[in-house]
């Protein structure tokens, strides 16, 4: 057992998957030499070589293009595009071909590859550096979407994006990088498609992503002393999505809030929201609530940033409004 | 470009490259009359009139190499040994189709043959080319990948980033530019900084400058043989423009009728097809041995078409599959 961090898991992760399968390769912009911009992944030029693990020139088209050809053929690329704000630039390898050839060619290829990504705000570093992606993807049939919260689910959810033959866009929250947590030792092996409830209340069940996980747990600890007990569920993968889980936690609070960093329409919580009113609409005991960002571009300003994504503050504020009405 | 290390085509190779583009012609003059019959829906884009370039790239190539062609891409796809059928069946939405339909003209596939896909995104599979070569590369087989496309790719992103992105890694993958002279309805020369879209350009990236007669079969094969062999031999990548004209429009929609009647005419009297069988004449071959492999070029464009229209339309059981590797579709537990 050890204490990680966020970012240490990264290249725990990937080394792990790269010592026992030669076909897992690596490529993007200063990942080998340089260890990434997030320092992510560190130490994997030096284990695994330049053969496996490749600097490439700013070319995001290329850098997927050429993932997915390597994985037509054979191999198991990881690529990463630095930030998750730069898959505009190359989205269509992403959605157009990445995502739909299986399906068009009558299931004659397979595309077993991780496209990594740092996604998210809290570094103040403007609208076009701290998009919250995941919605971008999860509309697109034919690829999977997970977003870890802690270093020992970075490490497990990346071994089973790696294993996985389906393409998975892999996004590291970037807000989360610094942060630490208990990882034990040896080969970390998780499940996509799992939910993780991580902690049980009565009340109301909070529903929350990636760097919203952390705040919805210190919100749940402040409800707690305010005489509201909530169950707090880290949705952790978005496709596969892990209904079940969400919906017998609704279930069992009648009360349901999701927790969503990113701008309001369309985020995942509408998704679930749809579910679960379609399904367990009579277990409801109020209102389903969404607690998200603003619909707008995220502003660079420490103060304004702060007050756009959903803070520990807002959380309780919401939940307890809305409970109290 | 040194030409030294290509086998010259002997007779009888010759009969076959012409073998190869009749039934390119064949094919693409019955797919046209089958979407006036309303058996293709859709759209479809013909290369009649640039068969010699499909079929001498293919005569270059060894069968577990790959290609990578655009939605003009029936010819390219049949030229590496595809039978006619399914692709015909493909064009009509049959359950027989070589994808069952799901697919349709712009992606024909057929990964057992080495044709990893027809992409209908203006230039996306030429970085998609570099992953097949550098996957090659990276596991020491000596396979090569071709990537065809059209010269009004030239001028989109992904085609630069391809080729700086093959160049820095060496990989063996040869682009291979149809220059047809238009875009859609615009010629490309009029949105192009340099004449020459293709060749122009490869400089830029530490290149040769390589422009064929894309209506010679023989030139083009003998070129992207010598380009193959040099992929094949860890030297990297190559691009190959060939000069070449579409006898029809841009799609089944485009009667083509902004081009200038006076280069429709020039450019027919290079009609690819008419000039090898001349040549093979001159070379020794008899009348009645090209009119025996005409006959059954069309007795066999027949047979497939019939073959194709007798496949059952692809049911339900079709619709939810193979979005995943498992084979099914389900996003949700």
């Amino acid at each position: 057992m050890a204490q990680l961090t966020y970012r240490e898991a990264i290249a725990r992760g990937i080394a792990q998957e790269m010592r026992r399968d030669e076909s897992v390769v690596f490529l993007g912009e200063d990942i080998a030499a340089a260890g990434g911009v997030f320092k992510g992944t560190v130490g994997l030029l030096e284990e695994f070589g330049p053969v496996r693990v490749r600097d490439t020139p700013i070319s995001e088209q290329a850098i997927l293009g050429a993932a997915m050809g390597a994985a037509m053929t054979g191999l198991r690329p990881i690529a990463e595009i630095m930030f998750a704000d730069f898959f505009a630039v190359c989205w269509d390898i992403v959605v157009n071909e990445i995502a739909k050839s299986r399906y068009m060619t009558n299931g004659q290829m397979t595309f077993p590859l991780v496209i990594r990504s740092g996604n998210g705000g809290g570094l103040r570093f403007g609208a076009q550096h701290s998009q919250s992606v995941e919605n971008w993807a999860m509309m697109v049939p034919g690829l999977k979407v997970v977003v870890p919260s802690t270093p020992l689910d970075v490490i497990g959810l990346m071994a089973a994006s790696i294993r996985d033959n389906d393409p998975v866009i892999f996004l590291e929250e970037k807000a989360l990088y610094a942060t630490k947590g208990e990882v034990p030792d040896g080969d970390v092996v998780d499940t996509l498609g799992s939910a993780k409830v991580l902690r049980q209340g009565s009340n109301a069940t909070l529903i929350a992503l990636g760097n919203m996980v952390p705040r919805a747990q210190l919100a749940a600890e402040e409800l707690a002393s305010a005489g509201i007990d909530c169950t707090v569920v880290d949705v952790r993968s978005l496709v596969p999505l892990d209904t079940q889980t969400i919906l017998r936690e609704v279930s069992a609070t009648g009360r349901m809030f999701t927790v969503e960093e990113n701008p309001r329409l369309c985020g995942w919580g509408g998704e679930l929201a749809s579910i679960v009113a379609d399904e367990i609409f009579y277990d409801l005991d109020g209102p389903i609530v969404r607690i998200t960002t603003p619909h707008i571009p995220l502003p660079a300003a420490d103060a304004l940033e702060d007050l756009a994504i959903p803070s520990v503050t807002r959380i309780v504020e919401t939940v307890q409004k809305s409970m109290n009405s | 470009m040194s030409l030294d290390v290509v086998a010259p085509l002997l007779l009888d190779d010759k009969l076959d490259l012409y073998r190869s583009q009749f039934a390119l012609r064949q094919f693409e003059k019955r797919a046209y009359d089958l979407f006036l019959e309303n058996y293709v829906k859709g759209t479809s884009h013909l290369s009649i009139g640039q068969e010699a370039i499909a079929a001498g790239v293919a005569r270059a190539m060894r069968p577990d190499d790959w290609t990578f062609a655009t939605y003009r891409g029936h010819a390219h796809t049949l030229a590496r040994g595809v039978p006619m059928a399914p692709v015909f069946a493909e064009l009509m939405g049959r359950a027989n189709g070589l994808m069952a339909g799901k697919g349709g003209s712009m992606h024909l596939t057929s990964v057992e043959h080495g044709v990893m896909g027809s992409y209908a995104i203006i230039g996306a599979h030429l970085p998609i080319a570099c992953g097949a070569a550098w996957s090659a590369q990276y596991r020491g087989t000596d396979q090569v990948a071709v990537c065809f496309f059209g010269d009004g790719s030239t001028n989109i992103g992904a085609f630069h980033e391809a080729l700086n992105f093959a160049a820095i890694w060496k990989l063996p993958v040869i682009f291979f530019c149809e220059n047809n002279l238009w875009m859609e309805y615009t010629r490309t020369t009029e949105v192009t900084a340099v004449a020459n879209p293709a060749a122009d350009r490869a400089s830029a990236y530490g290149l040769e400058s390589i422009i064929v007669d894309g209506n010679d079969a023989d030139e083009v094969y003998a070129v992207t043989a010598a380009c193959v062999a040099r992929a094949r031999a860890g030297e990297g990548p190559s691009m190959i423009e060939a000069k070449t004209y579409r006898h029809g429009g841009h799609s089944r929609a485009d009667p083509g009728k902004y081009r200038p009647d006076e280069e429709v005419a020039e450019w027919l009297a290079k009609d690819p097809i008419p000039r090898y069988h001349q040549r093979l004449l001159a070379e020794g071959a008899s009348e009645a041995q090209l009119v025996e492999i005409e006959r059954a070029v069309n007795e066999a464009v027949d047979v497939a078409t019939e073959e194709a229209k007798a496949g059952a339309v692809p049911g339900e059981d079709l619709l939810m599959k193979d979005v995943w590797a498992n084979g099914g579709a389900e996003w949700r537990n």
